[in-house]
Parts: C-alpha cells; structure tokens; sequence
C-alpha cells in the first residue's frame, strides 16, 4: 500500500541559550528521522521526554518546519506552513494534545468548538454543520444535551472526547495524537483508547500515536518506532519489539514498566540520567548508560538498519550479532 | 518509650469536609513499624487528602475530625509545637513534583543543612557533613560539587532525589510518598521506586506510597488499600489483591491497565466517571458503575469488613469465592442495620 505520509530525513534544530548573553547552542531535537505511515495504520512513537517526539509529531503536520529533509503527503511535498495549500490540507490531518483543558477555549460551547473546523474549512451548510457536530458527539460518545456545556462543566476525559470530537470533523486521514490519554485516570484512559480504535477502524484513520506509556501505544499501535535523544533507535511490529526488544535501550524502557503482581528485583533498571539533548555524547547517544556499549559506540554513531524483517534498529552491538546469525 | 502499641499510626474514623462538602468519609487505617503501605485510587478518591489531613496540612476551610494516633499520643487536636515536632521529623512527606517543592532560589546544600538543623539540631561542618552523606545515600553523584548548586541545575530524577534526602534529615520513622514518580520518565522511575526499597531496608523506616499507577504499588509495597470516593473499598496484602481482587472496583482498575505481554485484546474500562462529591449515590459509591451491583447496592452502603483471609472488604456482592463465611455474614449484618 501506498504510504498516506512520509517523512525523509527529517532535522529539527532549536538554538537554546544558556543565559541572556551567552553563544546561542543548536540543538538538534530531531536528528535524521524517516517514517511512513500507511492508511488505516497506526504508527506508536514512544520515548522519553527531550527525546524530540512531540516535535516529530508536529513537523509530520508541517506545523513545525522542518530544517532538512521532506514531508510527504500522498506522494506531494507538504506545502509551507501558512500557506493557502497548507491550510486547505490541514483538514485531512488533525492533531490531539495531552491537555484537553488547554486546548478548548473556555468561552466557547462544546458543539461551537467541535464545529469550528467545519466553519474554517467551510464545510456544508448550517443545517448539515449542526447534524454533522450531533453525529460527531454521538460518535465520541458524548451526550446531545451536553453540546451546550462549557469545557470547565465537563470531566477530564468527556473534555478529551471534545477534543477527538473537533479533531474527526473535517473526516482526516491522518490523526496526530500527542500524549492523548495521560493526563486521564486508568478506569477512562481505557474508555477514550477504545474508542479511538473503534473511530479508526469504522473511518480507515491513520494516526499517529505520541506516548511514554509503553502499555497504551502497545495495545493501540501497529508499528512502534522508539526513539532516543531525537533519533529512532528501534522500530519493528507493535507485539515483536515489545515481546522481544532488540535495542538496550527498549530493553530498559519495557523492563523499567511496572506490572501489577511482578517484584522489582528481576528488572534492568537503567542508571544515569536522560542526556541533555544540548550536550549529545559521542557516537552512538545511548553509550554512557548501556551496558553493552564499547569504544565503536563512543566513536561511531550506528546507522538505523534492518535486523529482521519489518524490524530496523540503531546498535553496533545488535547489528554485528544480526550479521553473525545470518 | 515503645511500649506495647504495635502501629506506628493509627488512623480512626477520619473524615475530612471542605466547605460543607464531605471528601472522606471515615477512614481507618493503621501503618505498622517499618511496613510499607500503598494506597491507590483515582484522582478525587481522597487519597492525598487523608495524609495531608492526618498531617495537619489542610488549608483553614476543611474541617477535619476523627482520631490520628502516632504511637499511642493523639495528633488530631495536638497545638502545633506538638505538630511541629511530628512533621518533617517523626513523619516526612515527599511529593509528586520535585522541582516546585524545592526552592528555586537557595542552594540545595543550605536547603538540606535547614532540615537537619530544625529537627537534629545539626551546625555547621556537622550539618554539612550529613547533608553530604544524605545526597550520598540518596545517589546525587558528586556531592561536593553540587553541594552549592540550585535546583534548576538538577534534573527531575535528581530533584526527587534531593526531596527523599531532605524528608530523610529528620531520620523519621514513616515516610510518606504523595506520587513520587508520576511526573518522571520510565527509566527514572525505575530508578527512584529502586532507591525507596533500598532506603527502607537500609533505615527501617515505614513509608506509605500514594499512586495511582497499581504496577508502581506492588512493587514497593507490602499492603495496600484501594480508595475510591472518600473511602476505603478494599485493603489486603499484595498478593491477595493483585492475586485475586475481590472489590469489583478493584477489578476493574485491574482490567483497564494495558497489559505488555498476551494477546492484544480491547481494553475493559469502567464504564461511567467518579462520582461527584457533592451528589454521591445513595447507597454504595460505586454502584453506578458496577456490573455487580444489585438493588440493594443502590439503596445500603456497605461497611469494610474482615474477611477469613485477611483482607478487608466494603462491597455486598464481591466477585467470586462464592456467597459463604464472612460474606453471607455481612450481607445478614446489613439487612439487620
């Protein structure tokens, strides 16, 4: 199949001072990505924070651009942001943010703020804009008589639910969903990520799911990519990489999810801090806290390839043990 | 001076209302020496609430009754040179985001050496000398050169790290940790959950955990209780409640987590959202969102009650092991009331 969306090489660097005076420093919170994401599919991208994920996540919608590399949508450049085009084509890709609080406009009405994207985008008349925010709000399994609430009279994850509401209007084909259910409680963090299935599978959505929870992109995702100090270090199937992860880091980050019933002592815990993107190791990023690295790692920076089918990773030590099974 | 009380805290009947509005509904709970107690629950259940009433730590609008017991002497309507003592000292508590608790313009250094010269009465080189052997303990690497540091200079993990050492000044007997590892990272919680464990088998210390996260609570804890609307729903070892739950709630936040092994299935949520504390159900709290409950959940509340196994338990229709023992006793208990 076709990919919907695709990302080659993509580098983003942010200059960040250290003080008001000093040398501004580049940092490169996403270093050489390339992704495709195919329709219907979903794409998980877990890591930890500083890792440069919600920043792939918003230059995948242009909204971000991206200093090198190209974005792909439907095999067309992605227009520049702002302009005429871009804005045409934000209706087929809709993004969803952690905090749903945040993201709606406290003055405004729920059925006023799902409906917004149809009056931007000039979507059907009066009439139909009104059955479309019904079928909409039925759709997220919101109730009819709470279309005229303000987003402080609702709960946490009916908020969510607007904000997925707002985000479906436009029919997209690509949903970018960045941290969608963390601020939510367990008992409905599991409501909104079925629901998010059961909209994907009835509407042939890709999306593009944006998570530290390694448990939710699991159950959610198709593919995983992992990613470290803005590179993918990992991608393979959602039930392989986390079944079997091959990169030391996905290693650590399965082992260091706790399970409900299982003790602490049988799990890799992983010493040493996140690095600070600003000041990136040597050769491969991961080195300083992997227990396999060597003198290659601290020289070399691993190249992103295959190890398996439909499964890449970026290890020196992974790939020479690759080479040896072959 | 420890004479025959066996818990270290013992909480009776502890009800908490602010502005009229009940949030806990009576909570009795003991911590005993050196136990490690966790207490779970979905945000609003009242789980914070209950130490930072038991603390003293509420703002003036709630009003707090029922009995706090610290080996024996009563805090609940101590003066507060008496609290004084207990704080920080014989109880610490530490919270979920490290980098606002610590103040951003001291240095770490003079902010730990403060907490030694409060409760240990600790001075100069002394003090310093501790507080160096704290950050030590707690793993700050270096801790001579980042004695004169500020917060900002610490990352998140380190942060939380710096509290546990500044809760441990006062070398106290129960630490109390308020979602010490929700605003961290996978690996960085790994981390610190490791170092909890570590401090309490190297200090004897007991802690109570609060999370919401189950997976964390097992890991670090001995017993823990299930909180859900101001109460109590379900209390037991680790093993009796991860094993085998008997709270249909309890369950149910089982069933919601996503699980990393096994198939992938759709998850089960609970359906419906916490009830609001101002229009709490009739009977029992959870009722509306039960798949158990029956017509007379709607209208009883049910009590926490012994079982034969050990556990407590606050529901009139458990899940499984059948209608026999204690539970065909309370169901007769409550038709009597």
């Amino acid at each position: 199949m076709k990919p919907l969306i695709e990302a080659r090489n993509l580098v983003r660097i942010y200059e960040m001072r250290k003080g008001p005076f000093s040398r501004p420093q580049p940092v490169r919170a996403v270093d050489d990505i390339s992704l495709s994401v195919v329709p219907g599919e979903t794409l998980g991208i877990v890591g930890e924070s500083g890792s440069g994920k919600s920043t792939l996540g918003r230059m995948l919608l242009g909204i971000d651009a991206a200093q090198g590399g190209e974005i792909l949508f439907e095999g067309r450049r992605m227009p520049p942001l702002r302009s005429p085009e871009w804005r045409a084509l934000r209706a087929r890709m809709q993004l969803v943010y952690q905090d749903p609080l945040a993201a709606l406009d406290r003055r405004l009405t729920i059925a006023a703020q799902i409906g917004e994207p149809l009056d931007i985008h000039q979507i059907g008349s009066t009439e139909e804009r009104t059955a479309r925010i019904r079928e909409l709000m039925d759709a997220v399994g919101l109730r009819p008589d709470q279309a005229g609430r303000y987003p402080h009279e609702l709960s946490g994850g009916q908020r969510q639910r607007a904000v997925i509401a707002r985000a479906l209007a436009t029919q997209p084909s690509l949903l970018v969903c960045d941290e969608p259910v963390s601020a939510l409680d367990v008992s409905i963090q599991a409501q909104v990520v079925n629901m998010l299935r059961d909209l994907q599978e009835q509407n042939g959505i890709a999306m593009v799911f944006i998570s530290h929870d390694l448990k939710v992109v699991r159950n959610i995702a198709d593919r995983v990519a992992v990613m470290y100090l803005g590179k993918i270090v990992e991608e393979g199937s959602s039930d392989t990489i986390f079944h079997s992860p091959r990169h030391p880091y996905t290693q650590a980050l399965v082992s260091s999810m706790p399970v409900p019933g299982k003790r602490l002592e049988s799990r890799v815990i992983l010493q040493g801090e996140p690095p600070n993107p600003a000041a990136r190791p040597s050769g491969c990023a991961f080195h300083p806290r992997c227990p396999l690295a060597t003198d290659l790692c601290r020289s070399k920076t691993p190249p992103l390839q295959q190890i398996d089918a439909g499964r890449t990773a970026a290890c020196h030590a992974v790939a020479s043990h690759a080479a040896l099974a072959a | 001076m420890n004479t025959v009380t066996p818990n270290l805290v013992e909480l009776r009947d502890l009800k908490v209302a602010f502005d009229g509005v009940q949030v806990l509904h009576g909570i009795d709970l003991d911590v005993g020496h050196g136990e490690a107690v966790g207490l779970v629950g979905e945000s609003g259940c009242g789980k914070s609430v209950t130490w930072l009433a038991a603390l003293g730590l509420l703002p003036g609008k709630a009003s707090v009754t029922g009995s706090i017991r610290l080996e024996g002497d009563e805090l609940s309507a101590a003066p507060r040179p008496t609290l004084e003592k207990v704080r920080g000292k014989r109880i610490a508590m530490i919270f979920q985001d490290p980098s606002s608790s610590l103040n951003p313009v001291l240095r770490i250094g003079r902010q730990l050496t403060e907490a030694l010269t409060i409760h240990r009465g600790l001075t100069g080189e002394s003090a310093k000398a501790e507080a160096l052997r704290l950050m030590d303990l707690v793993g700050i690497p270096d801790p001579r050169r980042r004695f004169d540091q500020f917060a900002h200079e610490f990352s998140g993990g380190q942060c939380q790290r710096l509290m546990i050492a500044m809760a441990l000044a006062g070398e106290p007997e129960l630490l109390i940790a308020d979602e010490p590892t929700t605003a961290l990272d996978a690996t960085i919680q790994a981390q610190i959950l490791d170092l909890l464990v570590q401090l309490r088998s190297e200090t004897g210390m007991a802690l109570v955990f609060i999370s919401h996260d189950l997976g964390a609570v097992s890991q670090v804890c001995e017993r823990v209780c299930v909180m859900y609307a101001g109460r109590i729903v379900e209390q037991g070892s680790v093993d009796q409640l991860f094993g085998a739950p008997r709270h249909p709630y309890t369950r149910g936040l089982f069933d919601a987590i996503p699980r990393l092994d096994g198939p992938r299935q759709r998850l089960v949520p609970i359906p419906g959202t916490v009830p609001n504390p101002k229009e709490l159900p009739r009977g029992c709290a959870f009722s509306p969102r039960c798949r158990h409950a029956t017509q007379f959940c709607l209208t009883n509340k049910p009590r926490l009650l012994l079982q034969p196994d050990g556990r407590s338990l606050a529901c009139t229709n458990p899940i499984e092991a059948g209608r026999e023992g204690a539970v065909q006793a309370k169901i007769l208990e409550e038709a009597i009331r």
